[in-house]
């Protein structure tokens, strides 16, 4: 069982959030969208598996690299 | 008593009802389609403005003068009628006297039988025309014609505009990848090939360096040149400038198609960018003012402004400074400028053939800027052992952050977890650099 670690491509501001901890997602799901250069970028899932921790708050500012969701492959 | 009272009617032509229904049109596009709406707006409006006759928001005054002494035989056109440019308004024993432009006579000052000198005022003229005034001084004497002359014609409100463009920009994309700089270079292939072709077909050198800029996709760049070189064609270089910049999501994604394979398209790039000091995005404005405006001192107002933007933006220590410049003087600015140049297109100014010659030229000036930025990439593909996506280099065509943003969108469809926004960026803000330093060579050739 590895843990996937998403990670924010790009630095921007976090709009909306799809998915919590504990929901089942496949590779391709939206997870989030994230707002760069006034454009919304959508971060999709790289795996299946199990979302175990969402790092990325509504309104926040993220970086390069910034956790964003874990999720456990399976 | 109304009917001494003049209404426009009888000075409207079919010109300015077509030139009505692209205002319209144009303002349709921005509040229904939100197509550039903080642009098209003013733009719109500014076009109407000018072509409901005898609103006078855009009149500048004009004295002709006799080219030759004689004697008046007759005035040809009756004071108050609209007359098109090189029309005769008085016969002399001795010749014509010719309007120089289009407009409508206000008073004259000799009648028949008088004799005049050469140099004598014979009329005075009301017009829209942005004439060379070197040759034929006018005065602005509307709200909107004093704007265009002081803020646009004096090159104030330009480069204020790109101060606050330098605000808005982040170089930290470019600085990481500081090879990226070469594809904004790449895209000003662009301006010179629209260039020559204008040149090709008929324009002179000074308009075609005007008609050449469109290719830089940066507005306040195109009309800071066209002001200095073409000042006539101004509304056609700035509206076409300011159109594609609007549709390059329907310019770029063709041409990267034809120039790409899928599997070019689907190349992947890592997001994690060298992270960039703020040192270096400190000493980036002043090296870059420095070294520009030494090779190229006549983008020294373009350069110096954009810089000075920039550094409030990165010093960290005049966020004030930095926040109003990319929020409320940028608004300011736009409303001033967008205003002015939609009322330098009058009718008899717009619509003629040179403009839809213009709007072509400009529409092959953003394409082969994308293309040249395309096709540096995928040399430098040839040469490096990390590959970069070609597409980025699309994004030379500065637009910002618009052909960023195509590239970013065609790129994710290809492959989902790529981000190719970032990458673009650093072409992109290049390529708004490029085109500043490509008009002040036009400019330190001609100006």
């Amino acid at each position: 069982m590895a843990t996937e670690l998403i990670t924010s491509p790009l630095p921007g501001k976090i709009l909306d959030v799809k998915v919590a901890a504990g929901d089942k997602v496949k590779e391709g799901d939206l997870l989030l969208t994230i707002e760069a250069m006034k454009m919304e970028n959508e971060i999709v899932a790289t795996v299946d598996g199990t979302v175990t921790e969402v790092a990325a708050k509504p309104d926040s500012i993220v970086q390069i690299g910034d956790s964003l969701v874990s999720i456990e492959e399976g | 008593m109304f009917g001494l009272l003049e209404s426009g009617f009888q000075h409207f032509y079919w010109g300015n009802a077509v030139m009505l229904l692209i205002a319209g049109l144009l303002i349709y596009l921005a509040i229904a389609k939100k197509m550039e709406p903080l642009l098209l707006i003013p733009i719109g409006f500014g076009i109407l403005l000018v072509n409901l006759p005898l609103g006078g928001m855009m009149d500048y005054e004009m004295l002709l003068k006799a080219p030759t002494a004689g004697t008046v035989v007759s005035i040809e056109t009756g004071e108050g009628s609209r007359f098109d440019g090189e029309t005769v308004l008085i016969r002399l024993d001795s010749g014509e006297i010719v309007s120089p432009v289009f407009g409508r006579v206000d008073t004259y000052m000799v009648a028949s039988g008088d004799r005049v000198e050469e140099g004598d005022v014979v009329a005075r003229l009301i017009t829209q025309e942005q004439t060379d005034q070197e040759e034929y001084p006018t005065s602005p004497i509307g709200l909107l014609s004093r704007i265009f002359k002081y803020g646009v014609m004096w090159q104030i409100l330009p480069p204020l505009m790109f101060l606050c463009l330098g605000a808005l920009t982040d170089f930290g994309p470019m600085l990481a990848n500081p090879k990226t700089l070469l594809l904004g270079a790449a895209a000003q292939f662009g301006v010179y090939l629209a260039f020559f072709l204008a040149l090709l077909v008929g324009f002179s050198i000074p308009e075609a360096c005007s008609i050449g800029i469109i290719g830089g996709a940066e507005g306040p760049t195109t009309i800071y040149v066209t002001s200095v070189l073409a000042p006539h064609i101004i509304g056609a270089t700035a509206v076409a400038c300011y159109s594609y910049m609007a549709l390059v999501p329907v310019i770029l994604p063709p041409v990267i198609r034809l120039l790409t394979t899928r599997q070019e398209r689907r190349i992947y790039m890592k997001p994690q960018m060298r992270p960039v000091s703020r040192t270096e995005k400190t000493l980036f404005p002043l090296v870059t003012t420095v070294v520009v405006v030494l090779f190229v001192p006549s983008s020294a107002p373009l350069i110096g402004c954009f810089m000075v933007g920039n550094l409030f933006r990165e010093s960290g220590v005049v966020e004030r400074l930095s926040n109003t410049a990319q929020t409320t003087l940028v608004d300011i600015l736009t409303i001033f400028l967008t205003l002015a140049i939609g009322a330098s297109m009058p009718a008899e100014n717009f619509l003629q053939p040179r403009t839809l010659l213009i709007l072509v030229l400009g529409v092959v000036a953003f394409a082969s800027a994308a293309a040249a930025g395309i096709l540096l990439a995928k040399l430098m593909n040839v040469f490096s052992k990390e590959k970069i996506n070609p597409m980025i280099g699309a994004a030379g065509v500065s637009a910002v952050p618009m052909s960023a943003r195509v590239v970013q969108v065609m790129g994710q469809k290809e492959n989902p977890r790529n981000f190719l926004l970032m990458h673009a960026m650093g072409p992109n803000v290049a390529g708004a650099i490029g085109a500043a330093i490509a008009g002040g060579v036009f400019l330190g050739i001609l100006g």
